[in-house]
């Protein structure tokens, strides 16, 4: 049996196109002194750190973590580094929060970041290698044929993307954290947005951000004496599978099936979209919500773009099961921090601080990220009520 | 000074990496077979299991080595695509093109590759298309061999036999 765990601080920093203003080591330490602050912590009551980002070709630091020690107050603290491509900051959370509720530690800081602006993220994605042609389109580019196989399959509308893509800059719009402000966005200004990988356009694909965020995850005696309520800890999954084999379903790959199976067992929920109050769910092009609301179970397969038309993941048209209420990673996306995001969103929304993009009276909701080419998954379910 | 000039907060220097491919055995084996025109992929030494084109050494499924060398057809089908808007840095190839995931025939996995000599929007899931080779005297140990895919006049697959047509294609 494990122990009970809690995220008793999150600390976000601003995401925008560039953070001229600090090097990578002061955007960590940004994020990690605003955890902190909101848990009414300082460094020194921290036991270890646990750190996340996507692969260290991005802006070509090799194992950043190590020259980020003193900037996370870790010299002479456990350090451990996480590696899961786009999923990281999912993964990095679990990871925390494994150390906490295998009782090794009291409190983890818990921090993922990016700093888009100095890395070429579609460079590091594109090595040429002679058995493959060089084509060199980046992550759109590998994941728009997958996207046109779940229309096939699914018969959905074309306009679905569209609504996703207003859909998460108007949520975007009630949280100034967020890279992109798009209050007025329409659905004729993102049919009319440039083709980038058909059917993905300019405005259905995530911004480039710099960016990074963090949580203190504290053991069960500890979780009850900040100034703000803890989010419990009900369930962390990872699964993950190879990028590549015969017959594999790359719509809806079947790590992901198990990884939702997993969390929801460990969180004793059947009915993923009732029992939910809302979800923070790793949409980085606009078509990937209705395929995970498949994946992850919240609707019969063939069925999660009905949900999307429907509303039913829109805060603003009082959906019973909001999606990416934060605006998600089609708003904000410094990679590696961004699975993190939806963890921390998820928990924001259960300690009731989440602001203008707050789900009234949310209890439980769920943080979702997916890596690489869709083969690694993380999810965890925060309550606010202690298991 | 009376000429002040602006403070410098920060310059940009970018890093270039240039390295070595080592190859490998089943990636060499591939290559190599390439410079002679054939397009071949590698199985467990087994029936009916999957063949693997590119080969990488290992069936990613079972973790087994992949010892058997098969040759597949430069004939594929559409598994997928994608119609890319933006070019490709340091390549002359003018947007709107199509890239594919394609199945050769005989195996059991698709590869990404360019399709040319097509009308863009007549590009379908099922499509049948057949490999455009650069002229032999430029042959190299490389997948550019083949220049694009085109498509060819035969009926669309359908879709669950996608990536399961044996190595003669639609024939029979």
């Amino acid at each position: 049996m494990s122990e009970l765990a809690a995220v008793v601080g999150i600390g976000q920093t601003h995401y925008k196109t560039k953070r001229g203003d600090v090097s990578i080591a002061g955007l960590v330490r940004e994020a990690a002194q605003n955890a902190l602050d909101d848990a009414g912590l300082t460094f020194d009551d921290i036991d270890a750190v646990v750190i996340g980002k996507a692969p260290d070709m991005f802006e070509g630091v090799i194992m950043p973590e190590i020259y980020l020690t003193d900037a996370l107050g870790a010299n002479g603290k456990p350090m451990l580094r996480v590696h899961t491509a786009g999923s990281v900051g999912g993964s990095t959370a679990i990871v925390a929060a494994s150390h906490v509720q295998s009782g090794t530690f009291k409190r983890v800081l818990t921090v993922t970041f990016e700093k888009q602006s100095e890395s070429n993220a579609m460079w590091a994605l594109s090595t040429p290698q002679p058995f493959s042609v060089h084509l060199n389109a980046g992550a759109g580019g590998y994941f728009a044929p997958i996207i046109r196989e779940y229309i096939r399959r699914s018969g959905a509308p074309a306009d679905v993307g569209i609504k996703v893509a207003v859909k998460d800059r108007l949520h975007g719009a009630r949280n100034p954290l967020a890279h992109l402000q798009l209050p007025d966005i329409t659905a004729k200004e993102v049919e009319e947005s440039m083709m980038l990988w058909d059917p993905l356009r300019f405005l259905e694909a995530c911004p480039s951000s710099d960016g990074a965020c963090a949580m203190v995850i504290a053991s069960e005696d500890l979780a009850e004496k900040g100034p703000k309520p803890p989010a419990w800890i009900r369930g962390a999954a990872m699964r993950s599978e190879p990028t590549m084999f015969a017959g594999r379903d790359e719509v809806s790959p079947q790590a992901g099936r198990d990884c939702a199976a997993d969390v929801y067992a460990q969180a004793g929920i059947t009915d993923p979209r009732k029992e939910l109050d809302c979800a923070e769910i790793y949409v980085p092009f606009s078509w990937y919500e209705p395929m995970w609301l498949e994946n992850l179970g919240f609707a019969p397969e063939g069925e999660g773009w009905k949900l999307t038309m429907e509303g039913a993941t829109s805060l603003d048209e009082g959906g019973d099961i909001p999606w990416n209420c934060s605006g998600g990673v089609l708003s904000s996306n410094p990679i590696g921090a961004s699975g993190m995001i939806r963890f921390a969103e998820a928990a924001r929304q259960v300690r009731g601080d989440a602001g203008d993009h707050q789900v009234p009276g949310a209890k439980l909701a769920m943080g979702h990220a997916y890596g690489g080419g869709a083969q690694f998954f993380s999810m965890w379910v925060v309550g606010a009520e202690k298991p | 000074m009376s000429d002040e000039q602006d403070v410098i907060t920060d310059i940009e220097t970018p890093i270039y990496l240039k390295y070595n491919f080592t190859a490998g055995l089943a990636p060499s084996r591939f290559l190599t077979q390439l410079k002679n025109g054939k397009l071949t992929g590698q199985r467990r030494a087994e029936p009916d299991a999957p063949v693997y084109v590119p080969p990488r050494g290992s069936c990613p499924a079972s973790g087994m080595p992949t010892d058997e060398e098969v040759e597949v057809s430069d004939k594929a089908t559409v598994q997928s695509f994608t119609i890319v808007h933006i070019p490709i840095p340091n390549n002359p190839i003018q947007p709107p093109f199509v890239v594919a995931n394609l199945v050769a025939d005989g195996a059991n996995i698709s590869f990404i590759h360019l399709m040319s000599e097509c009308v863009n929007e007549e590009v379908r899931i099922g499509q049948r298309v057949q490999a455009v080779w650069k002229p032999e005297e430029e042959w190299d140990y490389a997948m550019d061999n083949i220049r694009y895919f085109k498509p060819i006049d035969e009926p669309d697959v359908a879709v669950d036999m996608i990536g399961k047509l044996p190595v003669t294609g639609l024939e029979e």
